[in-house]
């Protein structure tokens, strides 16, 4: 630190004359603030623009996967199903649901809300898609499904065994669900669940040894998913 | 500790340096490029579950076969139906923008009563308890009276349970004016009444004859059902079908076709007249009909050979005689002739003598009944309620005369003279109906001479209007009692224009009503509930549904099921039981025709000094110019040749151009008798000097933005010609003059 007593010259001259201890002190100086900026801007990136980033938006009914697996008899394509015409129905309409739930079931708050917000008024649920993909993304359940025989877990992760709806989180930018991007903000994937941007699908295609080009065009590269 | 400069700088390099190693500025890059391809109003088709209706396009006579698509419950396209009997799996321009109708801005949301003057655009809106209510008092005050025939409905289509409830309604109610359209297709009714004495419509088996000559029928310009005329001239080369198109301009149909015959407009009839000399003279025609099977061919010939000498109709027509006798020649040795008529898409009926003429040329040639020839249908029959209970205001009022004078003697093969009830109230030769009801049709911008029609709608002290759009003929109504439209409603389609098989389409809801709106069938049976009288009891169903299911029944299954009904076995009867005159044959000058049926020209209206030139409406596919004006995307493939901004372009030949020192694309004052408009010129080599061709279909006053004050409603400009045969409307063109703007 600078300290005027400890200088024998304090007022004559600035930094040429500093003596050796001051230089260290202000090196010291120096490198603290360099690791103030750098925590600052650390904690910043990795930890404020997150929560700045995404705006959590609540799915206008909770639902329970769990208890909902237990009762029917086809799991995940007992509402998540392909259509005859190989088109697939990700979100479950008011129809499926009103099977069982004609009126309400249980004592939940949430089932009352559910059946007089939406059953009684014949509206369909406005889900919010955690892995909605762009529109210019051409994506094929049936390809993966039935061709490839994967599971819903490979890509969609453990959504079946929730208890409750986690919040449905949104980049304030470009609009997409932040299962998208992934959790993690620097985007690094464990799970091939955690992400599913296009190098998510590039990777495994690559991986798999997908055909590299297009049914349709037999173009390459991008043509394979952007038609 | 004190901060200066250098170490603010170490703070930024360390910020600099963190940020680095943070995610934030590379997922801030990736969320930015992205950003940039997702502007908020691109818009993003909602997923979901495909469907596809089949159901019944109504936008025309035409009756195409149509496959809607859905995605969940939204329709998003609409296609041609595959292997339907008309349209083949085709669609037309209209059909395919037939989805902005459903959710354009012009259509009326709910009922609506008017509140400030006609035409001033202020409207309430109302319940449709009080709307109906409202009608139900005015139509029994009406009654009370003891004045029911001051009830006029017009439709725009005579056939189907629709129109045969609103008849039904006006029988009970106690008045015979029930208006229903005049065009080409009625003229072909009329004269297969007058001549053949069938009540039924007429076929063209275009798909079978090898050549065929169209008196000014513009089969690729929208005429009969336009799918099925697009079908049959693609594939003609296949079949060997040759195409003569008899036009006075250079049509779409002129320039497709093998050979293109330019004519003076209007004089159709008698170069059919003059063909018909020609195959008499040389004893082409087929003698086996002709002796055995036809009545009054003695004093046709007469005439025939006596007044229409090819000379003379090549001075009439333009068309020189040896052009004549070599057409007469050619139709009169081909396999299977056929001879068309209906001037362009056939909006206006013309001269029944023209349609005579035709058809008398195809009687000639032996092709009535014969494959490839003219096919008479009797009219679908399959209506058959029980005669409603009459009662004495009923009874006393259905016998008044009717206001258009359709039916009388004079005009005895008329069902319906729109343009004539107009008029008559216009010139105050008629009485004035105290309530009008208006469906499907708009009088107001299809009617010749606009201008009059609307005299004589503001004569009228209560309109009705049931129209689903603000059309120009809404917009002078006092209430609008808003139908469904055709994606949104049940409703049958007989007897499509031109076709040539007993047929039954089937228009189905493929959306749920998207407003406040009700379907006319019900509307009818709910108004009759509330009438006093009789008239409840003439409408025993429950609603428009029951109704249509009743009186189809046996056929609804496969109706639901196909889209249509289809008697493919139907057994044409032969020249021996085919005709119901009095005489069981053939009248070549028809039966009861009152004034000389061959008398075939209609002088332009206007003197030739004033106006040395004449102006003729030509009909585009692009244009739609029925009650239903264009949809925006319509709007946007209108040639620049056509439509510019708001300016409409009429085509003049060069020469006529030089004349009046006009240019292409100028501005110019065209003036007819009856009225005055800025036009722009375009230069056109394929009309004849002395002549001005407006297309049809522009000049909306109503509707929306995309359509209203672009262009002149030709209709404003040219008067309607009252045929002394029939009543029609004959008129084909007016004079004008044009000058520099």
């Amino acid at each position: 630190m600078s300290n005027p007593s400890d200088t024998t010259q304090p007022e004559k001259s600035g930094s040429p004359a500093a003596t050796p201890e001051t230089e260290s002190n202000g090196g010291a100086v120096v490198i603290l603030f360099f690791i103030f900026g750098l925590a600052a801007s650390m904690v910043l990136g990795w930890v404020i623009f997150p929560t700045l980033l995404y705006s959590k938006k609540k799915q206008p009914v909770d639902f329970n996967h769990v208890l909902h697996v237990a009762e029917v008899e086809n799991g995940c394509q007992s509402c998540h199903f392909l259509r005859e015409d190989g088109t697939f129905s990700g979100r479950p309409t008011l129809e499926s649901c009103v099977t069982c739930h004609e009126s309400v079931l249980g004592v939940t708050e949430e089932e009352a809300h559910f059946v007089s917000q939406y059953v009684e008024k014949n509206r369909e649920v406005p889900w919010l898609v955690y892995s909605e993909q762009p529109d210019c993304v051409f994506f094929s359940h049936a390809a993966h499904i039935i061709n490839a025989k994967m599971d819903c877990v490979t890509c969609h992760g453990h959504i079946g065994e929730s208890e409750h709806l986690p919040f449905y989180e949104e980049n304030r930018i470009t609009g997409y669900s932040r299962n998208i991007w992934g959790k993690n903000i620097a985007g690094i994937a464990r799970n091939t669940w955690d992400r599913m941007k296009m190098d998510a699908c590039a990777d495994c295609h690559i991986r798999e040894n997908v055909r590299q080009s297009s049914i349709q065009t037999e173009k390459g590269g991008c043509f394979v998913c952007h038609k | 500790m004190k901060i200066d400069r250098r170490s603010f700088l170490a703070f930024s390099v360390g910020g600099a340096a963190g940020t680095a190693l943070s995610p934030l500025p590379w997922k801030l890059t990736d969320d930015s490029s992205i950003w940039s391809q997702r502007w908020p109003w691109v818009p993003i088709p909602a997923d979901g579950g495909i469907g596809h209706v089949r159901s019944t396009c109504t936008l025309c006579p035409g009756g195409c076969g149509i496959t809607v698509r859905k995605i969940d419950d939204r329709p998003v396209k609409i296609e041609g139906q595959e292997g339907h009997p008309i349209s083949q799996g085709g669609v037309c321009l209209l059909g395919t923008a037939g989805l902005q109708f459903l959710y354009g801005p012009s259509r009326v949301r709910t009922p609506l009563k008017r509140t400030g003057d006609r035409g001033q655009g202020r409207w309430t809106q109302i319940s449709w308890e009080a709307a109906l209510n409202e009608t139900a008092e005015k139509l029994n005050t009406l009654r009370a009276d003891g004045h029911p025939q001051g009830l006029a409905c017009m439709a725009g289509t005579d056939h189907g349970t629709l129109p045969a409830l609103l008849k039904r309604f006006m029988t009970v109610y106690g008045s015979p004016n029930f208006i229903g359209p005049a065009s080409a297709k009625e003229a072909q009714e009329a004269a297969l009444r007058a001549m053949a004495g069938v009540d039924g419509t007429v076929g063209f088996e275009v798909e079978k004859a090898d050549f065929i000559l169209s008196f000014g029928s513009g089969l690729l310009d929208g005429w009969g059902s336009p799918v099925r005329m697009f079908e049959t001239f693609s594939n003609r080369q296949d079949r060997k079908t040759l195409v003569v198109q008899i036009d006075s301009r250079l049509s779409n149909t002129a320039a497709k076709s093998d050979r293109w015959v330019p004519i003076n407009p209007g004089t159709e009839g008698n170069l059919a007249l003059g063909i018909a000399h020609h195959i008499i003279s040389e004893s082409f025609y087929n003698t086996g009909f002709v002796d055995n099977f036809s009545g009054g061919f003695d004093s046709f010939k007469q005439k025939v050979l006596s007044d229409f000498s090819p000379a003379k109709v090549a001075d009439i027509t333009g068309v020189p005689a040896d052009i004549i006798s070599e057409l007469a020649l050619k139709f009169a040795t081909a396999h299977r002739p056929l001879a068309i008529c209906g001037r362009g898409r056939g909006n206006a009926p013309g001269a029944l003598s023209e349609t005579m003429a035709v058809l008398a040329l195809n009687a000639l040639v032996g092709n009535l009944n014969a494959d490839g020839g003219i096919r008479m249908l009797p009219t679908p029959n399959y209506i058959s309620w029980p005669d409603p209970e009459m009662d004495q205001i009923a009874s006393e009022g259905i016998t008044q005369p009717r206001m258009d004078g359709a039916g009388s003697e004079q005009y005895i093969y008329a069902r319906s003279l729109p343009n004539r009830f107009f008029q008559q109230i216009e010139a105050g030769q008629s009485q004035v109906p105290e309530i009008l009801l208006v469906t499907d049709t708009n009088p107001l911008f299809t009617l010749r001479d606009t201008k009059a029609v609307k005299a004589a709608l503001d004569q009228v002290p209560f309109i009705v209007s049931f129209s689903s759009f603000m059309d120009e003929t809404a917009q002078q109504a006092d209430l609008i009692l808003p139908d469904h439209i055709f994606l949104e409603r049940f409703q049958d389609v007989s007897a499509p224009a031109g076709f040539t098989r007993p047929f039954i389409g089937l228009t189905r809801p493929v959306v749920a009503p998207q407003y406040n709106t009700r379907h006319l069938g019900d509307v009818i049976i709910a108004l009759g509930g509330q009438l006093e009288g009789m008239i409840g009891k003439a409408f025993g169903w429950e609603n428009y549904l029951a109704c249509l299911k009743d009186t189809l029944g046996g056929k609804w299954e496969g109706m639901i099921e196909k889209g249509f009904w289809m008697d493919d076995h139907f057994a044409f009867p032969s020249w021996d039981t085919m005709f119901t005159t009095a005489t069981g044959r053939f009248e070549f000058n028809g039966e009861k025709v009152a004034a000389d049926p061959w008398n075939a020209t209609a002088a332009a209206e206007g003197d030739s000094s004033t106006f040395p030139l004449i102006l003729v409406p030509y009909d585009s596919i692009r244009l739609a110019s029925g009650s239903i004006g264009n949809p925006p995307f319509m709007m946007k493939i209108v040639a620049d040749t056509v439509l510019v901004k708001n300016d409409i372009f009429v085509q003049i030949n060069p020469e006529t151009a030089r004349e009046y020192q006009l240019s292409d694309r100028q501005l110019a004052i065209l003036t007819t008798p009856k009225g005055e408009v800025t036009v722009r010129i375009h230069l056109f080599e394929g009309i004849m000097p002395g002549l001005v061709a407006m297309p049809t279909g522009l000049g909306h006053t109503a509707f929306d933005d995309f359509l209203a004050g672009k262009g002149v409603n030709v209709n404003e400009l040219i008067g309607p010609l009252e045929d002394a045969a029939s009543g029609f409307d004959a008129a084909w063109g007016i004079r004008a003059k044009l000058a520099k703007a």
